[in-house]
């Protein structure tokens, strides 16, 4: 091993290897079940694992503390997409309460590579984000809840995630306790 | 900034999650098939290599193949080079981590070593597949002792050399 370092960009593989594996752990699931929402759930489900998890090494890594309001929280979460995918959705098409908002994608790293056949039109193929975006909100005490309205692989212009706040979660203390 | 190494570790460990979660609901059987992981990292591995090697000169044999597998794949990887290449010459190489990248965080003691398999059998599909789209037609399995270093054994299938 006399070679030290590497010729290759480290960064490049590293976010191709994710997408690639990614990519892989959605066949597989396809390959699993017959029928595409329980795909979608499956992913949602993954996704949620990986939010309460992602939540720590965001707030380790950025030091963010509370947010002000939803508004605050919707930036909070366009920082988290630039510092792990390194893109920057737009936040947009606020509700007039304020308690809802899109981003819009244009471009993603997870689907750089990927082509959905006609016979998986069913498939919401980054449903993986709409888990994370619950698990990471509600283990900072928000119920969160988001769809896709709008899918770049299913031919739209551009790929938007609509987020809607539901409620503030209260720490629950555990019955027979004051 | 930029930490989408995370995420890599996590979508892994989703995926061996959800590989043994499924065997158990489906056989009932308590460590289960890995091949899905398996495969996943083959399908993984080969597609990778093709898009990182696209601009490299030709290898000039197998060893040297399977040195850029050690050096700069390893560590855009798992963030370290392999500690040891050992090989016979004759189509066996042997590939030690002495802290591999999924095993580094499961406590060193014996109490887990039966959760590892599940934690390299992705890898030895991401290196059989790398080594496929590099022409070598190959087995590779892990040994595990003690935790967190792992050895991958290669055994090229002399003869059926895809060109």
């Amino acid at each position: 091993m006399s070679r030290q370092g590497t010729r290759l960009d480290a960064k490049k593989v590293n976010s191709e290897l994710f997408t690639l594996t990614y990519g892989a752990l959605v066949s597989q699931l396809m390959k699993d079940y017959d029928n595409a929402d329980d795909v979608n759930k499956q992913l949602e489900r993954m996704g949620y694992n990986i939010g309460i998890r992602l939540i720590e090494d965001y707030l380790a890594r950025t030091g963010t503390g509370r947010c002000y309001d939803f508004r605050d929280t919707a930036e909070k979460i366009q920082a988290g997409f630039r510092l792990y995918l390194g893109i920057s959705p737009v936040i947009t098409n606020w509700s007039s309460a304020g308690d809802e908002f899109s981003l819009q994608f244009e471009t993603n790293p997870l689907t750089e590579f990927v082509e959905l056949p006609d016979n998986c039109l069913g498939l919401k193929y980054m449903n993986v984000l709409t888990g994370v975006l619950r698990g990471a909100c509600e283990m900072v005490q928000m119920d969160v809840t988001s769809w896709f309205v709008q899918d770049q692989l299913k031919g739209d212009n551009v790929t938007e995630l609509r987020v809607k706040f539901i409620k503030r979660l209260e720490d629950a203390i555990p019955a027979g306790e004051d | 900034m930029f930490a989408d190494d995370v995420l890599y570790e996590f979508i892994h460990s989703e995926l061996v999650n959800y590989v043994t979660n499924k065997k158990n609901e489906d056989e009932n059987s308590k460590t289960g098939d890995l091949s899905p992981l398996e495969y996943a990292g083959f399908i993984t591995g080969f597609r990778i290599i093709e898009r990182l090697t696209k601009d490299w000169p030709r290898f000039q044999n197998e060893l040297e193949t399977v040195k850029f597998i050690c050096t700069d794949f390893w560590s855009s990887v798992y963030k370290k080079q392999i500690d040891n290449l050992r090989t016979n010459h004759q189509g066996v190489y042997v590939l030690q981590d002495n802290s591999f990248r999924f095993l580094n965080k499961i406590s060193g003691s014996k109490q887990y070593l039966e959760h590892a398999p599940k934690y390299v059998s992705f890898t030895c599909g991401l290196l059989r597949g790398a080594l496929a789209n590099l022409g070598i037609n190959c087995l590779v399995t892990a040994e595990i002792q003690p935790m967190p270093c792992c050895k991958f054994h290669i055994q090229v299938h002399k003869g059926k050399k895809i060109e």
